[in-house]
């Protein structure tokens, strides 16, 4: 891998990471972007793998994100979306770092199908580490609106498949916002289980470091395409006294990057297709690209926690590039 | 003559509506309706993340038929669930038959933001 040719760095301003900035990161057809986020500021620095390598090492806990696999989409610009994540399987076993587990946040398969997601499976075991599901919308498209799901992958879940656990001092969150949508409205997380997340997080300290996961974004990314949660501002407000928390979203096939306050969003790439930013597509569908270029718009992410560090440092990298 | 018909049948109607729908399956008009009513069928296309036309005003007993072209599925729910299609992939279809007045409302429960409405009343003819 080469150091991307990238002279010109976002840099931060004053709310944080540019718009500019953002798009140049997204396009970026180098290796890996780094964001490190330091007192609210987020920089996204150009790596080497040399430099990602040492970024990661002094790290106590590395876990890895993966996203939209959509297994059983078989259409431009991508008809074989399982061989992606093949590619996808293999990119997270050469990634720097021991990692201690793998979150999925979504869309393992296109049409909640028992094939798609026994194929989807048969491959992530391959990457030999525990994983941490959320559905997408399209996990539970069965006759049961999720059955499927829950049976495969929501042992010892409550509700529609939500739960927490602790790892290193870390405290992570799995949530559902996929399930009893509203016509007119956007993700839902629902009275039930806002209430659980208000339980589950009563009695930790608030130097305890949370990590958020849920396959829509529980921010405001672009409501006119569905890209938000209806009820995601009360569950932050639940998490607005601890120092340091991390949302990690898929949903939306690109990376996106927002700090507001204690509170740094993360939006993870897809590994079957990209979608086009906000508003520069009559819809949300699959973005066409070059077949030769697919691979840019396709990824997986790293994440690092360093113990009295305040941000977690997500490391974006691309299938190819 | 045609154009008079349908003119007598929306006044009978609206007496109808008052007394009791089915008054009109009773009065000479009957086999006009009927085979109107047979022959009725309505589309909603599926594109771009949204239902065209938006809002489908149709008689009693017309089928509508929805298509989905879009390459990601889509579904199409009543918001009182009095229908619920399974996921529509690309090209998939699917119908319902709407045989009692009123406005019908539904979305698709992947994408709630999409939205559309059917409205059924006695009494109209097809454009
Ligand atoms: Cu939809
Ligand atoms: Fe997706
Ligand atoms: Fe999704």
């Amino acid at each position: 891998m080469k150091t991307p040719d990238h002279d010109n760095l976002p840099s931060e301003d004053d709310d944080g990471i540019s718009r500019r900035g953002f798009l140049e990161c997204m396009t970026w057809a180098g290796t890996g972007v780094l964001w490190m986020v330091n007192d609210g500021l987020p920089r996204s620095l150009g790596l080497s793998s040399a430099q990602a390598a040492s970024a990661v090492k002094s790290s106590p806990l590395t876990f890895l994100q993966i996203s939209d696999s959509h297994i059983g989409f078989d259409r431009p610009p991508n008809t074989d979306a399982l061989a992606t994540l093949r590619e996808a399987v293999a990119k997270l076993k050469t990634l720097p770092g021991k990692p201690s587990f793998m979150v999925h946040t979504g869309d393992i398969s296109h049409l909640s199908r028992e094939k798609e997601f026994d194929d989807a499976d048969q491959l992530i075991k391959e990457v030999g580490l525990p994983v941490f599901y959320v559905p997408g919308e399209h996990d539970v498209l069965d006759e049961g609106a999720g059955k499927l799901y829950r049976e495969r992958y929501g042992k010892g879940s409550k509700g529609a498949g939500w739960y927490s656990f602790d790892q290193d001092g870390v405290h992570f969150i799995g949530l559902v916002n996929v399930v009893d949508l509203k016509a007119g409205g956007l993700g839902n997380l629902g009275e039930d289980q806002l209430k659980w997340l208000e339980g589950d997080v009563r009695g930790l300290s608030a130097s305890t470091p949370i990590v958020v996961f849920a396959h829509i974004p529980l921010w405001s990314v672009y409501p006119e395409w569905g890209w938000g949660t209806d009820d995601g501002a009360r569950a932050l407000s639940y998490l607005k006294r601890f120092g340091s928390v991390t949302v990690l979203n898929g949903h939306i096939h690109q990376i996106m990057q927002k700090v507001e306050g204690n509170v740094a969003f993360h939006t993870a790439r897809s590994t079957a297709f990209p979608q086009p930013a906000p508003g520069t597509a009559p819809a949300p569908g699959p973005m066409q690209v070059p077949a030769g270029e697919l691979r840019k718009w396709l990824g997986v992410a790293t994440v690092n926690y360093v113990p009295g560090k305040k941000n977690l440092a997500i490391l974006d990298a691309p299938l190819m590039g | 003559m045609a154009k008079l018909l349908v003119g007598r049948f929306h006044r009978l109607e609206r007496l109808a509506c008052l007394l009791a729908p089915l008054l009109a399956v009773g009065t000479v008009f009957a086999d006009d309706l009927v085979v109107q009513a047979a022959d009725s069928s309505g589309e909603v296309k599926i594109a771009n993340f949204t239902f065209a036309p938006q809002t489908l005003t149709v008689s009693p007993g017309t089928t509508v038929t929805w298509t989905n072209t879009d390459d990601i599925p889509h579904t199409v729910t009543a918001e009182d669930r009095s229908f619920r299609s399974k996921a529509l992939d690309t090209d998939d279809r699917f119908s319902f038959t709407f045989t009692t007045p009123g406005e019908y409302t539904y979305f698709c429960s992947l994408h709630p933001r999409m939205v559309g409405k059917i409205i059924v009343k006695a009494g109209d003819t097809k454009p």
